[in-house]
């Protein structure tokens, strides 16, 4: 009986002990989120192919809901504690209570932005690359910049890819801008456009999933662009989370956590030929 | 229509003489309405100004909605922009009115063996009348050219405009329609007694009367063929509406959709008060 009671005892001790760990981990966030003791995370409506897969990030699966996973994780928070939310990406910048704690869509980080918005340290670090059809470079159009600027331009036009359209590759012709990377995968379709500018990820996943017949003619190296692509958790401006974020961030970073879920998730990224 | 060479007013009998009493007091029940006019709007101006920047948000909403570092780096493109929105409208408008008017006329044939043409004029109205714009502009946008049509018969410029021409002209034609129809049937039987053939009396009487009288109605339909250009830039112009969202994007910053507003008001508003001033010199005429 006795020995039961120090076995419990020290169970109960061993039991506190971790849970005194997680809590002491978990602290930074403690009372900074939504709900206590949840953490909430948006991401799009819908989510996309690589970085959410079936658009379903309570799966964990795809690069972006990995991530998402592993910071809640190194915050404290188990995945029975993540609260998926959608926005797009107007409210997640419009002024105001949020519904989210952070908002996780490939929001590239600019000077420009932070001024409105908290971003949090980067998680990703994209090229951006040129998706165009075979019959599009069968016609002729070849990687380096002099046929680029004559060809026929698309973009997203909430992306970065729009001023990195404008100052590195400076076409002729005035560039189409589209509401979603749908619409321009149609406009690609119906020979409206020849090309167009994706983070490389995006711009692989159409080439082999949307676009008939869709290659990556090629990727800028990021130091192309005045400051490569990164991309960052947008919150709230003076979100106290942003810390916490940060340090877990970092944690994984240096952990190599991240490094090793980028290779599991966007494993495809590397081989694609730069342009120079 | 309206007899122009009758008086129109007795005000200008009276300018020349000593007020009368009547006018006086007339005078003075309007000076009085005028004094409560401005004092409410002032009212309502102080209480907007000062009470909506207490709300607890207010400097967030400031900063996203209406920071004038941002306009100020922004509207110059803005009306850049514009430019094009203009272009658009200026090669639609006249477009749409001839379209409307001959879609109108066939909806009006009576010839039994022209039965066809009113069938056609009444299926037209009916489906783009009643399908959102913005479809009709994706499906005919994206989905004709990628029949395959060769560069630049399958540019979204053109397409897009077919489409904004074929919903517009629906409306313009039973804008038309009503201008027709409003013209009494005993000016055709005069027609008719005078020797005027069916053609004839439809261009020489109907139609000059017709079109006169819709013509505030279909301002108000341009107005608005002026905003709806702006949905055009879905199947990828970049038109001021997609200009302001790309910078909204940069700056995560609403302030060039302001700006946006803005252009569109300076345009609109001016047209709306022609339009206005159409109408009231209409119904004036009328009376």
């Amino acid at each position: 009986m006795k020995k039961t009671l120090i076995v419990f005892a020290a169970s109960a001790f061993a039991m506190s002990a971790g849970s005194a760990l997680a809590h002491e981990h978990g602290t930074c966030a403690a009372g900074k989120t939504l709900e206590d003791g949840v953490l909430t995370i948006a991401t799009g409506n819908p989510a996309y192919y690589p970085w959410v897969l079936n658009d379903a990030p309570e799966s964990g699966e795809g690069f972006e809901a990995a991530v998402a996973y592993a910071i809640a994780d190194a915050m404290g928070f188990d995945a029975d504690h993540v609260r998926w939310v959608r926005t797009s990406f107007d409210e997640a910048i419009q002024p105001g209570a949020k519904d989210f704690d952070f908002n996780m869509q490939q929001y590239s980080i600019t000077p420009a932005r932070d001024e409105m918005v908290d971003f949090s340290l980067p998680y990703y670090t994209s090229t951006m690359a040129v998706l165009t059809t075979q019959a599009v470079v069968d016609a002729g159009l070849a990687a380096n910049l002099q046929d680029l600027r004559g060809a026929l331009w698309g973009a997203h036009a909430t992306t970065t890819a729009v001023p990195m359209l404008s100052e590195v590759i400076q076409p002729e012709n005035d560039p189409l801008l589209y509401g979603d990377s749908t619409d321009v995968t149609a406009a690609m379709q119906a020979g409206q456009i020849d090309a167009a500018l994706f983070d490389l990820p995006t711009a692989l996943y159409l080439a082999a999933v949307v676009v008939n017949d869709g290659v990556i003619l090629g990727q800028f190296p990021a130091e192309r662009s005045d400051d490569p692509d990164q991309f960052g958790l947008l919150m709230e401006d003076g979100n106290p989370l942003k810390e916490c974020v940060d340090a877990a961030i970092t944690e994984l970073t240096d952990s190599g956590a991240l490094a090793a879920i980028e290779a599991e998730w966007l494993q495809e990224a590397t081989g694609v030929p730069v342009i120079e | 229509m309206a007899d122009t060479s009758l008086p129109q007013t007795p005000a200008s009998e009276s300018a020349s003489a000593a007020p009368t009493r009547r006018e006086a007091y007339e005078a003075r029940l309007r000076r009085r309405s005028i004094a409560v006019a401005a004092v409410s709007s002032v009212g309502v101006l102080a209480f907007i100004l000062f009470l909506v920047p207490l709300a607890p948000g207010w400097n967030a909403v400031q900063r996203s909605f209406f920071n004038g570092d941002i306009f100020a780096r922004t509207f110059p493109g803005l009306i850049n922009a514009f430019l094009l929105n203009v272009a658009i409208f200026a090669w639609c408008a006249p477009i749409i009115a001839f379209l409307g008017l001959a879609i109108a006329l066939c909806r009006d044939v009576r010839a039994p063996i022209l039965f066809p043409l009113r069938m056609f004029g009444a299926a037209y109205t009916d489906v783009f009348r009643g399908v959102p714009v913005i479809l009709v502009i994706y499906l005919i946008g994206f989905g004709v050219p990628g029949l395959g049509l060769p560069r630049p018969w399958n540019s979204p410029y053109i397409w897009g405009s077919l489409a904004l021409v074929l919903v517009y002209s629906a409306y313009v034609a039973e804008v038309f329609r009503s201008g027709i129809e409003s013209i009494h049937e005993s000016q055709r039987a005069a027609a008719a007694s005078l020797g005027l053939s069916g053609s004839d009396t439809m261009r020489f009487v109907v139609l000059p009367q017709a079109i006169r009288n819709v013509v505030p109605a279909n301002m108000n339909l341009f107005i608005a063929l002026q905003k709806d250009v702006a949905l055009l830039s879905f199947i990828g112009p970049v038109e001021i509406f997609r200009q302001a969202g790309v910078y909204k994007s940069l700056f995560a910053n609403f302030t060039p959709y302001v700006g946006a507003a803005l252009i569109f008001l300076a345009i609109t508003i001016p047209a709306t008060r022609y339009a206005d001033y159409l109408l009231h010199r209409q119904a004036r005429r009328r009376t």
